[in-house]
């Protein structure tokens, strides 16, 4: 059988969430001043960018051969060698053989993804999973990098803010700090003195 | 010969003790005011001769007291250097007297592999540390009159890491333990996975890398102990950091060369803890070297070029830590031993250290400029150092997470591939997206217009690129007919190659612009005007040949989204076809040598029907340590690799079992580290003078003037 692999650019979605349905509100789609109302231009944008997300995230799930790859690709081979179940590449492992059996066995039953993850983390215990889940404590590991870029974000912008209103430097008598129209023109100038 | 090298490990620690003592004994004597040094008496009033002859005493003292710090870390040099000889002597004349020796080498090694056991294990690569760290601290040394004070304090730090890594080698990890008892006549052999050509200079790289970023610290804390005024402690570890970086990069990226040719799986890189403490480092140090010229050109991030400066060297340390405390299971991490504790220890005394100095001479760390405008070079690198930054702290998380798990809830989790693509991959593209634009802001501030004016054609440039990669018809190649609706996988790598093209086009305009404008004032071609541009400001430009190497290496990494595999038992005759190929198995045997047994597979390899090579992936079974490891076979094309291992003989019918991966563009990662440590060389080469051109009419004025001045 010929397969997709994973590598670093490869199924990051994990199994497909299910897409929540949105209806938009009749109140809106009768409302002739809606288009007048930017808060709910941003929120009809809004929802079609969620409608695509989940478009996207529907497409290409559903043949069995595509879901054993994915699911396979999301689990790790539990006889040491800390590689994902379906690179593990021993011949005469102890688990990979079976567990690749035992998981084309669900697939093909058509057991949903999670009843097929639940099934491994009963039998071969969490660690089986290649990636923490998105439920309970595990949740932290996906959302911590995503706090961190959110503070180191703001910090950033309080940065930019307190330089940019930092006093400028004092300079000697007589003279007059050089701003707006006429420092832009200093400024052309000096680009065009020192293309390089 | 063991006591030998015993004797040399204590008289290298002596001479460190010694260096770091004398050298903090000469710097507190040069640091006191001349009143202090003279009993107080000379406080307000005119110093007596005696008192000034005493200071003078105490300053010459002092100053001889630092030359002999300063010599002692030269000879912990050499005392280093004769501890390792004696060790790789003893691995080429089968010594297995020593315990080293015995577990980590056999007879019938190899000449270069008996010359790798000094840093195939432990002990042993604890000593090539050592030894590494001693060899910089030479150079060191020896350059100290650029600015002795400055060097004086660097050498004190650099001689307490040497301390650290001595008392380990003499008291935890001892690489000439004797054997107890009956020595064997043969060793237990080096482990199969490192008897291939790369290991024998992957960690020798990785080391300098590691090792070599102990020296911007040792500046940066010295400048901060001695409150140094000025950047010029940049200036002067700058050549170091760079040379530094290039070495861990190569380190790193051999690392991931080994892992793909050796490991057999038909990857490079399997976020494992032990890369990622490869990694760790190697983005902290990235994103100093951009900060830093920030700090140069505008005196500013001087705290945060501390804190990069401080993490980049702890970051080394604790993935250090972490291979070899045993805390983090890892495939290659080193067996559980009780020097964890040790690097724990110097780990969190290195942090007080450094936070107390932080905090007592921060004020010293003011900015001096402001910020004019976001949109700027100096915000674009403020943004690059976030990404730089979240980026390593994803992978710490990541590698830590397992841990934290265990702690809060009881249980171990993995932390591997899925989560790194899920949460690092939309960051790094971010940092595509930066690598693009910050080279086309001006410092202080950019006007929109130009900004829109540089900018227009690589974007164009790269949505075209991505429509054509979207309409052409996937039999044109790996990287065509890229639907991104169809697999979030091939989004991301369709974004990557457009954002790639972006930066490439982006760094060829700000070349051409740059060529164009020499090539009218001199009359030369564009290329020697090109060449002339780039010698003139080999950093600047030298550094965009490294960011032109990071998106090749982005495009071979996209590649993985295209990837196949597929396994098969092949007897007489039969055939495999993945992608393009077909491989028909012409034969299959074993040989016998005397390291290791083989067995092997003899492939005809055809393409349109044409035979275009013969394969031979090989398995050994190695007879010293009896563990077997695979050779694949690789058939690399700029396009796609043709990977096959040998996986083992069918117990029942003695056919080979083989795995074919065809991995695509996976020579680009390997051309582009190419690029990018030329880039690096080019950016280490000093400037050329701009030529001053006069106009013949300006020549002629002065003359003019001269001769009426002088009368001729």
């Amino acid at each position: 059988m010929e397969r997709k692999v994973s590598g670093p650019w490869c199924r990051v979605l994990g199994p497909h969430p299910r897409p929540e349905t949105q209806e938009l509100r009749p109140d809106v789609m009768k409302n002739p001043n809606s288009k007048k109302m930017p808060g709910r231009r941003i929120r009809r944008s809004a929802h079609i960018l969620l409608l695509c997300a989940a478009i996207f995230a529907l497409l290409g799930a559903s043949d069995p051969a595509t879901r054993f790859n994915q699911i396979g690709h999301q689990m790790m081979c539990i006889c040491g060698c800390n590689q994902i179940l379906l690179e593990c590449n021993h011949v005469g492992c102890p688990a990979s053989d079976g567990m690749r059996n035992e998981l084309m066995a669900s697939v093909t039953r058509g057991d949903s993804d999670s009843l097929v993850e639940q099934g491994f983390v009963q039998k071969y215990g969490p660690t089986v999973l290649a990636a923490p889940t998105t439920r309970g404590f595990d949740r932290a590991a996906y959302i911590m990098p995503f706090v961190a870029l959110i503070l180191g974000f703001g910090l950033i912008v309080l940065v930019i803010r307190t330089w940019k209103n930092r006093p400028a430097p004092a300079i000697a008598d007589g003279l007059h700090p050089v701003r707006g129209i006429e420092l832009e023109q200093f400024r052309d100038q000096a680009r065009k003195d020192t293309d390089l | 010969m063991a006591e030998i090298g015993s004797f040399a490990l204590l008289l290298a620690l002596a001479l460190s003790v010694y260096s770091f003592l004398a050298g903090i004994v000469a710097l507190a004597f040069q640091n006191r005011p001349s009143s202090q040094l003279a009993g107080g008496t000379a406080g307000g009033s005119i110093a007596s001769r005696e008192e000034t002859s005493v200071i003078t005493t105490l300053r010459q003292g002092s100053e001889r007291i630092g030359e002999t710090a300063r010599r002692a870390g030269i000879a912990t040099f050499a005392a280093v250097l004769l501890a390792s000889f004696v060790l790789v002597i003893c691995a080429f004349r089968d010594d297995f007297s020593i315990a080293y020796i015995l577990h980590h080498s056999n007879r019938d090694l190899p000449g270069p592999y008996k010359f790798a056991v000094l840093w195939s294990g432990q002990e042993g690569s604890l000593l090539f540390w050592s030894l590494l760290l001693a060899a910089y601290g030479f150079v060191l040394r020896l350059r100290y009159k650029a600015d002795p004070r400055l060097f004086a304090y660097a050498s004190v730090v650099l001689s307490g890491v040497q301390i650290f890594f001595l008392l380990l080698l003499n008291f935890a990890a001892h690489p000439f333990a004797i054997v107890q008892g009956t020595i064997p006549a043969d060793g237990n052999g080096l482990n199969p996975l490192l008897q291939y050509p790369e290991m024998v200079i992957h960690p020798p790289m990785l080391y300098l890398g590691y090792v070599g970023f102990t020296i911007p610290f040792a500046f940066a804390l010295g400048a901060l102990i001695m409150k140094y005024p000025g950047e010029k402690w940049i200036h002067i570890t700058r050549r170091w950091t760079m040379v530094t970086w290039a070495f861990l990069t190569c380190g790193v990226f051999l690392g991931a060369h080994w892992a793909y040719s050796v490991l057999g799986w038909g990857g490079y890189w399997g976020w494992d803890p032990v890369e990622n403490a490869s990694l760790m480092p190697w983005l902290t140090g990235t994103a100093f070297l951009h900060s830093v010229m920030m700090q140069e050109k505008r005196g500013m991030l001087k705290m945060w070029n501390m804190w990069l400066v401080f993490a980049t060297f702890w970051l080394a340390i604790l993935g250090t830590f972490l291979t070899r405390s045993g805390i983090i299971s890892s495939v290659h991490a080193f067996a559980q031993s009780s020097i964890g504790d040790w690097f724990a220890w110097f780990l969190v005394i290195t942090l007080v250290v450094f936070v107390f100095f932080f905090f007592k001479n921060k004020s010293h760390l003011r900015s001096e400029h402001k910020l004019e405008s976001l949109v700027s070079r100096e915000s674009s690198f403020l943004f690059n150092n976030l990404l730089f930054v979240l980026l390593c702290f994803t992978v710490l998380w990541g590698t830590w997470f397992p841990k934290i798990s265990e702690l809060v809830q009881g249980n171990k989790v993995t932390v591997g591939a899925p989560f790194y693509n899920r949460v690092a991959i939309p960051v790094a593209l971010l940092l595509l997206i930066l690598t693009a634009v910050g080279p086309l802001l001006a410092w202080r501030k950019t006007s929109l217009e130009s900004l829109k004016r540089n900018f227009m054609w690589p974007t164009i440039g790269a949505i075209a690129i991505a429509i054509f990669l979207m309409i052409t018809p996937q039999s044109w190649g790996s990287a065509f007919g890229l639907k991104p609706w169809k697999d979030i996988s091939y989004l991301y790598s369709l974004m990557a190659i457009a954002l790639s093209v972006l930066v490439t086009l982006t760094v060829a305009s700000e070349f051409y612009r740059g060529g164009r404008v020499i090539s009218k004032h001199t009359g030369q071609g564009m290329f020697a005007s090109m060449v002339q541009l780039t010698h003139r400001n080999t950093r600047r430009y030298g550094g965009y040949i490294v960011h032109f190497g990071v998106v090749v290496v982005i495009i071979g990494f996209a590649g993985a989204a295209f990837n196949l595999d597929k396994e098969q038992e092949m007897g007489y005759g039969d055939k495999m076809t993945i992608g393009p190929y077909t491989l028909i198995c012409r034969s299959y045997t074993d040989d016998d040598a005397p390291n290791y047994a083989s067995e092997w597979a003899v492939l005809d390899v055809y393409k349109g029907g044409k035979q275009i090579d013969t394969m031979t992936p090989v398995r050994r079974f190695y007879k010293a340590s009896r563990q077997t490891s695979t050779m694949p076979d690789i058939r690399s094309t700029l396009n796609e690799d043709l990977y096959i291992v040998f996986e083992g003989l069918n117990q029942d019918n003695g056919h080979p079992i083989l795995k074919a991966h065809l991995n695509a563009l996976v020579m680009w990662i390997w051309m582009g580290v190419w690029i990018m440590l030329i880039g690096t060389v080019l950016a280490l080469i000093p400037n050329a003078p701009a030529p001053v051109r006069v106009p013949a009419h300006a020549r002629l004025e002065p003359a003019h003037a001269g001769r009426a001045v002088t009368g001729d």
